[in-house]
C-alpha cells in the first residue's frame, strides 16, 4: 500500500519522534498534515539542518544567561538562579482566535472587578445568593480591611494574568484567574526579543502583531490609578514595589522598571508620614503616588497585615485608605482568583453583565457541596485536586500519575478541609512542537495572556505559552520543570 | 519637570552603585597584585618571595598564618577564589554583582551583561594545579573584565549622579588601597633615598610601580632610572597619572562636587572633608613627606579617607528622617 504524502514527511528526521493522541496538536490537524497557519514553520522545520536549529538554541540559552533571565528555585542554597529554559519553536494563534480569546478576557476582568468592588460594599451578589455568602467570607485572601474603602477608578485588578489551555475540541478555557502579582509578562518581551534574532524571515513574512508595548501600556494603566490629589501636583510618581534580590521573580521586576523609567523600590526605601508615602532618595524624601507592588498582601504592612514582615511598609495601609497613594493591584482581589470562587466566574458575569461568558470555564467540583465531593472521592484516579489557594503548581494531586499513598494523603486532607481544595477533570492540554534533543517533539502547552485595565482594557497580543518540558508532563510552572516559548498572534 | 526626573536616586541604589565600584576596584587592584608578584617571583630568590607575600596579605587586609609560613598556592587560592575570604577576587567580583543585580534597572543592559560575564568566568575557574601555572591568563582576564566594564560604563550610562556614585565609589577604594599598599612598602623597605635602588631593592621598587600599574608612566616621566624617592613621588604626588593617590583623591572631590550639585546639597561634611585631603596633597612637597614620616603621612591620607566615606553614608545613603521633612 503506497504511503500517503504527509506521512511520510513525518518519518523525516526533525519530526521522526513526534507523537500524537487524543489531546489537540497545535500544529497538526492530522498526522503529517500541518494547519494552514503552521504550514511556513512546517516547511522551514523539514528544510532547516538540524544543527542550524541546535546552534540558534545554544546562542539564545547564552543570551539569557548573560542577561540573567533567570528565576529563583527557593530551599536550595547554592546556585539558586537558574535560567528559566526557553523553546525556539514559536507558539502561533490565527489572529480570529486571538479576538474570540480577547473579548473573552476583557468580558471576565470587568466581572471580576465589578465582583470585587460589589464583596467590599453591599455584597448584592451574596444577598441575592448568587455566591455563596460564606464561601467568600471564609476565603484566606478576604480582607476585612477593604471592606467600605473606595479604590481608585473602582478598579481593584489592574493587571491579571489569566491561564488558559486549550481543550481536546479545539477551544480555549480557562484554568484559572491570576489577580494578585501575576508574572511572567518579562519572559513573553525576552523570547520576542530571541525569536526575532533567530526567525528573522519567518518572523517577518507570517505578520506578527507587536508586544514591545507593553511596558508602555502599563505604565499608563498604573497613571490611570494615580489619586486626584495628585495629578494637580504634578506628573505622579509611579514606583514598583519589589521583595527583593531574593524574590524568584527579581529579574522581571528589574526589568519592568527599567523598561518603564520608574523607580524599583524595596520597603526599606519608603516610609510614611502622615498618611502620604515617600522614598528615601539621595537628595531627600520624594512623595509617591502609585505603587505597582510585587509583594504579597501578607507583607505590605506590618502594621496592618503580617506582623514582623520587613519587606513592606509601616503605615502604608492607613495612607491607602486615606487615598494618598493608589495600590495596583489593589489589596485583597485573591479572593476572586480563589479556585473554589472561580466555579462561579460564569454566574458572575451573567450576574453583572448581563451577558454569557465568551470563554468556558473548565468544570470544577466544589469539595464542600456534598455530591461533588462524593464523586471526587470515588474518582480521585482521574481527577486533578487543587489547593484553592495555593498557586505555581504547589499542592496540587494529578490523579492518573499518583500513587494509592498520594491519593489516600490528599483524600484525607480533603475530608479535613473540604472548602480548601476543589477538584476538575484530568485536562487533555493541547501540544505543540518544541525543539528537544535535536529534534522536534510534542508538549503540553498553556497560555498566559496579560490583561491590563486603566482608563480601559488593554491586552498585548499574544502572551507567554508555558510547556511542560518533561514527556508527558501535565504541570508547565517555572517552577516544576516548565519553560515558555513565544506566542505568534498573527495580523490576518 | 525633566529636572525632577534627573534628580531623583533612591539612597539604596547609590550606596549599591557605590559598592559594586569599590567592590570592582579591589577585585582589579588585587588581580594586579597577584599578577605582579607571579612575575617577580620568577626572578627572586624564595627567601625574598615569602616576606613579600606576607606583605601582599597585608596590603590586601587578609590575616597571615599565625607561624608566618605560607606557599604560593595557599596565598594564590586565598585571594582568588576562596569564599571565605571576603576580598578575594571570586568574593569582589561576586560582591560587585551582587550590588548591580540589586539595582538593574539602574544601570544599562550592556553593563550589567559585561560584569555578569565576568563573574561567570571568574565563578566558573577552579584552582587546580594546572591553573596555577596559567593564572596570569586569570589575572589578566579580571583585570580587562574591570577595564571593559569601566569602559562600557563610560560609553553606555547616562553620566548623571548614578554614575557619579560608581566614580566615588572607584576613587575611593583606589585612594585607600594605594595608600596601605604604599604604606606597607614604606614600613618594610629602608627608607626612600634619592639614589637608584640596587638589585633587590630595585626589584622591589618596580613590583611597587607595576602594582599601580605605574611602571611605563614613571619611566616616561623620570626615565627608567628607579629613584625610591621619585616613586613615592610619582605614586603620592603626580596630578596626572590614574593610579596615583593625588589623582583619585581629586575624583573623589570631582564627583563629590557634581553630587552635591545635582542634588542640592552643597558644601556638606563630605567635600568639606575631600577638599581638605586634597589641599593636602596639592601642597605637599615629597621631602616634606619623608622628613617627617612618610608612613604617618599615609595612614592620615587613609584616615580622611574613611572620614568621607562615612560622611557620605550619612548625609546621602543612611540620613536621618527628621532632618529630611523639615526641608
Amino acid at each position: 500500500m503506497p504511503v500517503p504524502e504527509p506521512t511520510r514527511a513525518l518519518s523525516r528526521p526533525p519530526f521522526r519522534n513526534y507523537q500524537f493522541d487524543m489531546v489537540y496538536d497545535e500544529m497538526f490537524a492530522a498526522p503529517g498534515v500541518p494547519r494552514p497557519h503552521y504550514q511556513a514553520l512546517f516547511q522551514t522545520l523539514l528544510e532547516l539542518p538540524p544543527e542550524e536549529l541546535r546552534k540558534s538554541q545554544q546562542a539564545a540559552d547564552l543570551s539569557f544567561l548573560h542577561q540573567g533571565i533567570t528565576f529563583t528555585v527557593y530551599g536550595n542554597d547554592e546556585g539558586t538562579e537558574r535560567v528559566f529554559p526557553n523553546d525556539l519553536l514559536p507558539r502561533i494563534i490565527p489572529n480570529s482566535e486571538w479576538r474570540k480569546i480577547e473579548n473573552g478576557l476583557t468580558q471576565r476582568i470587568a466581572a471580576l472587578n465589578l465582583f470585587l468592588e460589589d464583596i467590599y460594599h453591599q455584597g448584592r451578589i451574596l444577598s441575592d445568593g448568587v455566591v455563596p455568602r460564606e464561601l467568600v467570607y471564609s476565603c484566606r485572601h478576604f480582607r476585612r480591611e477593604m471592606r467600605g474603602l473606595a479604590v481608585p477608578r473602582g478598579i481593584y485588578v489592574s493587571i491579571c494574568g489569566t491561564d488558559l489551555v486549550r481543550v481536546p475540541d479545539g477551544s480555549f478555557a480557562v484554568l484559572e484567574d491570576n489577580l494578585r502579582v501575576p508574572s511572567g509578562v518579562s519572559y513573553m518581551l525576552a523570547n520576542r526579543k530571541v525569536l526575532k534574532r533567530v526567525f528573522p524571515t519567518l518572523f517577518h513574512d507570517y505578520g506578527v502583531c507587536p508586544v514591545d508595548h507593553y511596558a508602555q501600556a502599563l505604565l499608563a494603566t498604573l497613571r490611570a490609578l494615580s489619586p486626584p490629589s495628585s495629578t494637580a501636583r504634578h506628573e505622579p510618581t509611579v514606583v514598583l514595589l519589589t521583595p527583593g534580590v531574593f524574590n524568584s521573580a527579581y529579574f522581571e521586576h528589574t526589568f519592568l522598571a527599567q523598561q518603564m523609567g520608574i523607580e524599583l523600590v524595596e520597603g526599606r526605601d519608603l516610609l510614611v508620614h502622615d498618611n502620604v508615602v515617600y522614598m528615601r532618595t539621595t537628595s531627600g524624601l520624594r512623595r509617591v503616588d502609585v505603587i505597582y507592588r510585587r509583594v504579597d498582601d501578607d507583607y505590605l504592612d506590618p502594621l496592618c497585615f503580617r506582623r514582623g514582615s520587613s519587606l513592606g511598609v509601616p503605615g502604608l495601609f492607613n495612607a491607602y485608605r486615606a487615598g494618598n497613594v493608589a495600590l495596583a493591584n489593589a489589596i485583597g482581589t485573591g479572593v476572586a482568583d480563589d479556585k473554589a470562587i472561580y466555579a462561579y466566574v460564569p454566574a458572575i458575569i451573567r450576574y453583572y453583565l448581563g451577558e454569557d461568558p465568551i470563554l468556558a470555564n473548565v468544570q470544577t467540583y466544589l469539595l464542600t457541596d456534598k455530591s461533588h465531593r462524593e464523586y471526587v472521592l470515588e474518582h480521585m484516579d482521574e481527577l486533578v485536586v487543587k489547593a484553592v489557594g495555593e498557586s505555581g503548581g504547589y499542592g496540587m494531586l494529578i490523579g492518573p500519575h499518583s500513587t494509592r499513598e498520594q491519593q489516600d494523603e490528599f483524600r484525607a486532607r480533603i475530608l479535613a478541609e473540604p472548602r480548601n481544595y476543589i477538584a476538575q477533570p484530568t485536562l487533555g492540554l493541547s501540544r505543540a512542537p518544541c525543539f528537544l534533543e535535536g529534534e522536534v517533539q510534542a508538549r503540553h502547552v498553556d497560555l498566559r495572556p496579560y490583561i491590563l485595565y486603566g482608563e480601559n482594557v488593554t491586552l498585548v497580543p499574544g502572551g507567554l505559552t508555558r510547556v511542560a518540558l518533561r514527556q508527558g508532563s501535565l504541570v508547565v510552572n517555572s517552577s516544576q520543570g516548565g519553560g515558555s516559548k513565544d506566542t505568534w498572534v498573527l495580523r490576518a | 519637570m525633566n529636572k525632577i526626573k534627573e534628580t531623583t536616586m533612591l539612597s539604596r541604589v547609590a550606596e549599591s552603585l557605590y559598592w559594586m565600584s569599590r567592590y570592582l576596584e579591589r577585585a582589579e587592584h588585587t588581580a594586579r597584585l597577584l599578577d605582579v608578584d607571579l612575575q617577580l617571583r620568577l626572578d627572586q630568590s624564595p627567601k625574598n618571595s615569602s616576606g613579600r607575600w606576607l606583605r601582599l596579605l597585608e596590603a590586601s587586609q587578609v590575616p597571615a598564618p599565625e607561624d608566618g609560613q605560607i606557599d604560593a598556592a595557599t596565598l594564590t587560592h586565598i585571594l582568588t577564589l576562596d569564599r571565605d575570604n571576603s576580598s578575594s577576587i571570586l568574593s569582589c567580583v561576586a560582591a560587585a554583582r551582587e550590588n548591580l543585580r540589586q539595582v538593574r534597572e539602574q544601570c544599562s543592559t550592556e553593563m550589567w551583561e559585561q560584569l555578569n560575564r565576568l563573574y561567570l568566568q571568574v565563578n566558573s575557574t577552579t584552582s587546580s594545579e594546572a591553573w596555577l601555572l596559567h593564572s596570569y591568563v586569570f589575572f589578566r582576564a579580571v583585570q580587562e573584565g574591570a577595564h571593559l566594564f569601566q569602559g562600557v560604563t563610560d560609553s553606555t550610562m547616562s553620566h548623571g549622579e548614578g554614575w557619579q556614585y560608581i566614580q566615588l565609589g572607584r576613587f575611593v577604594e583606589r585612594t585607600d588601597a594605594l595608600a596601605r599598599l604604599i604604606g606597607t612598602h614604606f614600613s618594610h623597605l629602608p627608607y626612600p633615598t634619592d639614589q637608584a635602588a640596587e638589585s633587590e631593592e630595585y626589584l622591589e621598587w618596580v613590583g611597587l610601580l607595576k602594582s599601580c600599574a605605574a611602571f611605563e608612566a614613571y619611566c616616561k616621566a623620570y626615565t627608567a632610572e628607579l629613584r625610591p624617592m621619585r616613586v613615592a613621588e610619582f605614586l603620592l604626588l603626580n596630578p596626572n597619572f590614574p593610579h596615583s593617590v593625588r589623582f583619585s583623591v581629586e575624583r573623589v572631590n570631582a564627583a563629590l562636587d557634581a553630587i552635591g550639585e545635582l542634588t542640592d546639597r552643597k558644601a556638606e561634611q563630605p567635600e568639606r572633608l575631600a577638599g581638605r585631603m586634597r589641599a593636602t596633597l596639592s601642597f605637599s612637597q615629597i621631602e616634606e613627606i619623608l622628613a617627617s614620616g612618610s608612613i604617618a603621612y599615609v595612614d592620615s591620607i587613609r584616615w580622611q579617607c574613611s572620614q568621607a566615606h562615612d560622611a557620605i553614608h550619612q548625609i546621602y545613603f543612611d540620613y536621618p528622617v527628621e532632618s529630611a521633612l523639615v526641608a
